[in-house]
């Protein structure tokens, strides 16, 4: 399922140029913020939370998701030559797999990893707070992955559709509708969060584990087999 | 001297003599006709290239597919606004609910997606496809082109935000609310779109005109506008909750939204979207409209220069 031919390829696509450096970007401004906080207020555990779970999986993770999870697939069917890697005997699943653990990879890197030092940074790691986000950023990493890239070969417009889910969805009607909620993956990995750390850290989820546990295999499942299928009957669509 | 120099009639010459013939430089006059037409000169291009670039942003001209993004847009900013006054109507309000200004920075997110869709498809698109150097060919200067094409994403921007408003002032003054008092918050509202288009369209245009690939330029602009944005705001939740209200002020400089948010609140009478609904000092004040005029300028300055070099 996993091969190293279409992983390199992507690792490449992903890292390759000026996407590396927006990677790069946005972590190194959590991790200075992060630092500045610290350095003005003093380790504190509501501001740990409110930084982390306000910025950090709310801003940081869905962003670096998108970008990763579309530029896996979407720049490659978007300028044809994706007819090149299908028209390899390579199975149809395997590099949707590999693209996926790929994209999931760099999010996890990009985000998940800077999530946990800027926890130990601003708190050291009091209520395990740093590790529950960084955990829910990891999963929350793999569920946005597998979503975008499915997104990625859906649409051509796969990066406004991303943004708008990750910015109207979660932030917008996730803050207004109630029931808005539970159809977010941000939510799902808070849900894991709250379990993760201590019982006085203020971290809250609309969803209960067992929800959220089985939202998120479904959504990362389903939208990986959904993506397969899709690469399977993919049409290459002219400029508009 | 003339170039329409007619060749030689080769049907009735020997096969040697036709092949010795056809080897010289001779230019055939195949009847095209040269323009003599008036010729309409480089503010009628810009005029065109403006209008072009404006109605792309509204995918008028453009493929029913383009049409459904920008649509669905402007639908999604103006529906609320219409909701607004109705609820204002119905229950006999003295005033709206939501102020002009404020209900612009609400929408900030649907604004933003217009913008990262529009300018990289009116900018990096001729980058693209290399229809940059055609244009330049013509009597239009650079300056021109990046005038034209900025003015067409402040003015596409500037209507996306002033036709809420203005059906909010109709709507109120239809449900009978105060007239003098609508007709200040509607003209210090659309004074406040013309500065939040002017600075968005500049940040956008200036992203757009670096990179060639669209979804790049769409996800640049997005990060530039709302990463400093929620990172302002986290911050100032901090500043607030650690008992440091002086900073507020001055970490609202740091994204366009918040600074656009301080300008309405202090001088456009709106409310502050800031922590306790805290309004700028005179000190910040001027800061705040010193650091807006600066930014206009500076990426407008930047977007010229990167039209400057040849072979872009």
């Amino acid at each position: 399922m996993y091969n190293p031919t279409v992983a390199r390829l992507t690792w490449r696509a992903l890292l390759g140029r000026r996407r590396a450096l927006i990677l790069c970007v946005l972590p190194a401004l959590l991790l200075v913020v992060a630092a500045a906080v610290r350095a003005m207020n003093g380790a504190d555990d509501a501001v740990t939370s409110q930084l982390l779970g306000g910025f950090a999986l709310a801003t940081l993770v869905p962003l670096i998701g998108v970008i990763a999870g579309t530029g896996a697939i979407g720049p490659e069917i978007d300028d044809g030559s994706v007819v090149y890697l299908l028209s390899k005997p390579v199975g149809r699943t395997s590099i949707i797999v590999t693209k996926l653990l790929v994209a999931a990879g760099t999010t996890a890197v990009f985000a998940a990893v800077p999530v946990l030092v800027a926890g130990f940074v601003l708190n050291g790691n009091s209520q395990q707070i740093a590790v529950a986000y960084a955990v829910a950023a990891t999963v929350a990493s793999l569920a946005y992955s597998a979503l975008f890239l499915l997104l990625g070969t859906v649409s051509r417009h796969a990066v406004v559709i991303g943004l708008v889910y990750a910015l109207i969805w979660e932030a917008l009607i996730g803050s207004l509708v109630p029931g808005a909620k539970t159809l977010s993956v941000q939510q799902w990995a808070l849900a894991l969060a709250e379990k993760v750390a201590g019982s006085g850290a203020d971290i809250s989820s609309s969803v209960a584990v067992p929800t959220a546990v089985v939202l998120l295999a479904v959504v990362t499942g389903g939208g990986t087999l959904f993506a397969g299928q899709k690469l399977r009957t993919l049409t290459l669509a002219g400029e508009e | 001297m003339s170039p329409d120099q007619t060749p030689a009639p080769q049907a009735t010459a020997s096969g040697g003599a036709a092949t010795a013939e056809r080897g010289q430089n001779v230019i055939h006059n195949i009847g095209y006709r040269g323009y003599e037409g008036p010729r309409l000169g480089r503010s009628y291009a810009r005029r065109a290239l403006f209008s072009q670039s404006l109605r792309g942003t509204y995918g008028l001209g453009r493929s029913a597919k383009s049409k459904v993004l920008p649509l669905l847009l402007f639908a999604a900013v103006c529906i609320p606004a219409a909701i607004l006054v109705a609820v204002a109507a119905l229950t006999k309000a003295k005033e709206l609910q939501v102020g002009y200004a404020e209900y612009v920075l609400l929408m900030q997110p649907l604004l933003g997606i217009y913008l990262a869709a529009a300018a990289p498809q009116a900018i990096s698109m001729d980058l693209r496809f290399k229809t940059t150097p055609l244009y330049f060919s013509r009597p239009m200067e650079r300056s021109d082109y990046v005038a034209a094409k900025y003015a067409a994403l402040s003015a596409a921007l500037f209507l996306f935000t002033a036709v809420p408003v203005l059906i909010m002032y109709i709507g109120a003054l239809l449900a009978k609310l105060d007239f003098g008092d609508q007709t200040e918050g509607a003209v210090q509202g659309l004074v406040f779109c013309a500065l939040f288009a002017l600075l968005h369209a500049a940040i956008a245009a200036w992203i757009a005109a670096l990179t060639p690939r669209r979804g790049f330029g769409v996800a640049a602009i997005i990060v530039a506008i709302t990463v400093p944005y929620f990172l302002v705001s986290a911050l100032q939740g901090i500043a607030w909750t650690s008992d440091n209200n002086g900073a507020i002020g001055w970490l609202g400089l740091g994204s366009p939204g918040t600074l656009l948010d301080g300008v309405q609140s202090r001088f456009l009478g709106g409310r502050s979207g800031f922590p306790d609904e805290q309004t700028l000092t005179g000190a910040q004040g001027a800061v705040y409209l010193v650091v807006l005029a600066a930014l206009i300028v500076c990426f407008c300055t930047l977007l010229l220069r990167r039209y400057r070099k040849a072979g872009l």
